[in-house]
């Protein structure tokens, strides 16, 4: 197992030395330069100069390179260039929006995606099988930023049940947070539980047709025993990948959610700091969210080795 | 982690407490004199307003960007100049309640109002000006629109309410450039940290941020004008048009203030909950030209371009009809506005024939570069179908800002390109050859010289006059429409601007009437 986490470890440090150089290069080469964007059309050349030399863009792209990780190593992302606050600050709090409604999502999905998958995968051909198979299809299919658009119409125009987006902040306790975080996790978990839903079912169902269920069944097993003590237990494989992977999706891909719900989340933070070539806040969320996604695929990979034994050998 | 404004708590607070207190006091008042039924205890939620803007401020230092985001928020309501824009456009006295111009229009005297204090507790005198004028013009001045003093030749503080400024020439404009969002007067100790903790002299004080979301202001009791009628504002950034429209349908804001999807405003019209204000702004939208690129060159190829545009098209395609067609670089609501829309009636056979003298018979192929409003977008689209039916061939390439400036503002690698110019009175622009649609016409200039230093309003019409005239017959760019203000606000929120003279959103006079 040791040998196994330090391999993985290993290469989860190479990645994250890669991608801050292609982040960085990707960024820097996007034409626009931040100081010409901040003053507008009427500035005067020597004005966007000065403005370059206080923020430091005057300097050689290696150099800004070079400070720019070594801040990062040091847990230093810099300053923004357009909010002149620090950038740990700004992502701070811009988490507290976006992590609890990656978690939120994520566990909504879950909770769905469990039970119509095991459900779908028993009663194989089914009504309920037909039933959830047909409800994730059209889960699936139907693009959350219209699902959301749609909740917004009913549940806010119309019913007055919860306000058409915004955030309205954990210090008025956690009761208005998680109910202004509800309409977007719910549109965020719909396709996720869906294509989870599926995932579960398949994998359950290729599960259920191997020997070893058989002979579990052979050995006196009920259904159900046989179920939850071995079928379920190695039809996770595929589960915990999807699951992995969901949560970075989450975490990095609400951008449309959150503008549709005007939440001040990182997606949103990523979206207005292209748009000004807040070059440096750009970098560093993207860094950060990169960082996130190899965690958790590297926790992934561990509880891979948990759940197979056979994975720690290998 | 998450900020919480001590000011917000402790105004909440403090009225709270009054209110209390007088509770009190009326409970004392009814055990001494038994008979007496108690009286209703006092009002004490506080008066707030929500409004919800598209673009959120970079930051919050007015004299160091060009972002119009943030006097949106704060011109007249935290930070105030010595002169200031009227709902109307006019030039009012702000900070400055007087002045006195000399003979020679080369010296202004101006009388600051007297016990003005900032934010921070401390008095604004002369000094204050004194710093906040230099600092602007500065060698090394950020300020985006550092043009606005350039000809300010010193400024000098002459006791506590009294300032002397001398112009190294005579600007007709000098009073108009100081009611500009970055000519407002700031503390020298407040510089620091102005861009996430602006202190001002309005009648409204910064209260609390959360960036990315929403920014507080809060009234301030010691204000040395009128005080505001709203106890608490809230500036709410919604930039996608349909959560725009979602939020004032459920009524989570009270106002939009530029509403960024003109269609939707039927429905809101339809609704007896809103209000729709619909009022004019300083944004001369036009088909920008590279005047130095061939074909464009050639001032009968312009003049094509004149006729094979349809203005109403656009407008009614691009804005759902909302916007005032213009002919020339100039304001319609500007009294000194000339009407020449008749220089460049829709025509394309005439677009066609001047055309062929040009030497395109067949027409030709330009680039059509688009940033992100809508108008461009929208209006870009109507315009490449316009001008293919005269035999002109556009290749649309669509820009973020941050490319736009560098490409076509910078770089002047552009045919056409469609661009609101939302500054006030900018005609001034027509007189730099090395802007980026590059029109050099010496008489312009030299008219445009004489005008700046020209202080008799008779003379300053005519040679406006004269002006718009030049641009209008020499078809520098295709003169489209004045961008529309857009507002939508609940119908018991009175005062909001109509018209946008200049980017603010003035809350000093905003009341609710219940």
């Amino acid at each position: 197992m040791l040998r196994y986490t330090l391999r993985r470890l290993v290469s989860l440090i190479i990645a994250l030395a890669v991608a801050s150089v292609v982040i960085f290069v990707a960024v820097e080469i996007v034409p626009g330069d931040p100081a010409a964007y901040m003053l507008g059309i009427n500035a005067r050349p020597d004005t966007v100069a000065a403005l370059q030399a206080e923020l430091g863009l005057d300097l050689p792209v290696h150099e800004r390179y070079l400070a720019w990780v070594g801040g990062l190593v040091q847990g230093d992302f810099g300053t923004s260039y357009t909010y002149r606050t620090p950038i740990a600050d700004i992502i701070g709090e811009r988490l507290w929006v976006s992590l609890p409604l990656a978690l939120y999502a994520l566990i909504l999905s879950t909770l769905i995606a469990f039970p119509a998958g095991i459900l779908a995968a028993t009663r194989r051909g089914s009504v309920a099988d037909m039933l959830v198979m047909g409800i994730t299809q059209l889960g699936v299919a139907i693009p959350n930023f219209w699902f959301a658009m749609l909740m917004v119409l009913v549940f806010a125009i119309n019913l007055r049940w919860f306000s058409a987006g915004g955030f309205a902040g954990w210090e008025h306790g956690i009761a208005p947070g998680l109910k202004s975080l509800t309409l977007p996790a719910i549109a965020l978990a719909l396709p996720q539980a869906s294509i989870l839903a599926r995932v579960m079912r398949s994998a359950l169902l290729d599960t259920l047709s191997e020997d070893f269920i058989r002979t579990a069944r052979a050995k006196g097993l009920t259904r159900r025993q046989t179920l939850w003590r071995h079928a379920l237990r190695n039809a996770l494989i595929p589960v915990l990948t999807i699951i992995g992977l969901q949560f970075s999706f989450l975490l990095a891909g609400a951008i449309i959610i959150e503008n549709v719900f005007f939440l001040p989340g990182l997606g949103r933070l990523v979206f207005q700091a292209i748009s000004q070539r807040d070059l440096i806040v750009v970098e560093s969320v993207v860094m950060l969210l990169v960082f996130a996604v190899i965690i958790v695929n590297f926790a992934v990979d561990l509880a891979y080795a948990a759940v197979d034994p056979r994975l720690r050998r290998s | 982690m998450i900020p919480h404004s001590p000011t917000k708590r402790s105004l909440i607070g403090a009225l709270l407490l009054s209110g209390l207190a007088l509770t009190a006091y009326a409970e004392d008042e009814v055990q001494q004199q038994t008979t007496v039924t108690p009286a209703p205890a006092p009002e004490v939620d506080p008066i707030t307003v929500t409004v919800g803007l598209q673009l959120e401020p970079p930051h919050l230092d007015p004299t160091s960007a060009a972002a119009g985001a943030i006097d949106q928020v704060l011109y007249a309501n935290v930070f105030e100049g010595l002169t200031r824009f009227g709902p109307d456009g006019s030039i009012r006295p702000a900070l400055a309640r007087s002045w006195t111009i000399s003979e020679d229009g080369l010296s202004y005297t101006f009388t600051l109002a007297a016990d003005v204090t900032f934010h921070d507790g401390t008095a604004m005198d002369a000094n204050d000006v004194v710093f906040s004028l230099n600092r602007a013009r500065a060698e090394d001045s950020v300020n985006a629109q550092k043009a606005l003093f350039e000809d300010i030749a010193s400024v000098w503080a002459m006791g506590e309410t009294q300032v002397r400024v001398t112009l190294s020439k005579p600007n007709g404009n000098f009073l108009f450039n100081l009611a500009w969002g970055d000519a407002v007067i700031v503390a020298p100790e407040s510089i620091e940290n102005i861009k996430t903790n602006p202190v001002g002299t309005g009648p409204f004080m910064f209260s609390d941020w959360v960036q990315g979301d929403q920014i507080e202001l809060v009234k301030y009791a010691e204000y040395w004008g009128a005080p505001a009628q709203l106890d608490i504002a809230t500036f709410k950034f919604i930039s996608d048009p349909t959560a725009a429209f979602a939020a004032m349908m459920a009524e989570d804001i009270d106002a939009f203030s530029g509403f960024p999807a003109p269609e939707n405003l039927p429905q809101f019209e339809a609704d007896p909950r809103f209000t729709v204000l619909v009022g004019s702004t300083e944004g001369e939208t036009i088909l920008s030209t590279n005047n130095k690129m061939p074909p464009f060159d050639n001032v009968k190829v312009r003049e094509a371009l004149a006729h094979a545009i349809d203005r109403q098209a656009i407008i009614d395609g691009a804005m759902f009809g909302y916007g005032t067609p213009i002919g020339t670089h100039f304001a319609p609501h500007n009294p000194d506005y000339v009407d020449l829309t008749a220089n460049s009636t829709y025509d394309p056979e005439l677009a066609r024939t001047l055309l062929s003298e040009a030497g395109f018979p067949d027409g030709f192929t330009t680039t059509l570069k688009l940033p992100p409003p809508s108008y461009a977008r929208r209006g870009g689209e109507i315009i490449a179908a316009q001008l293919r039916a005269v035999g002109i061939e556009t290749e649309i390439t669509n820009l973020e800002w941050a490319q736009w400036l560098e490409e076509v503002f910078r770089g002047k690698d552009y045919g056409l390109t469609i661009v609101s110019h939302t500054e006030p009175f900018d005609i001034g622009i027509y007189a730099r050859p090395d802007y980026y649609f590059q029109y050099d016409n010496p008489v312009f200039q030299e008219k445009m010289a004489t005008l700046n230093s020209e202080a008799d309003p008779e003379a300053r019409s005519a040679l406006l006059a004269e002006l718009q005239t030049i641009i209008s017959e020499d078809y520098v760019n295709g003169y489209l429409f004045q961008l529309a203000a857009l507002s939508v606000a609940n119908v018991n929120l009175i005062g909001l601007w109509e018209n946008a003279p200049t980017q603010a959103t003035d809350l000093t006079s905003v009341y609710w009437d219940e």
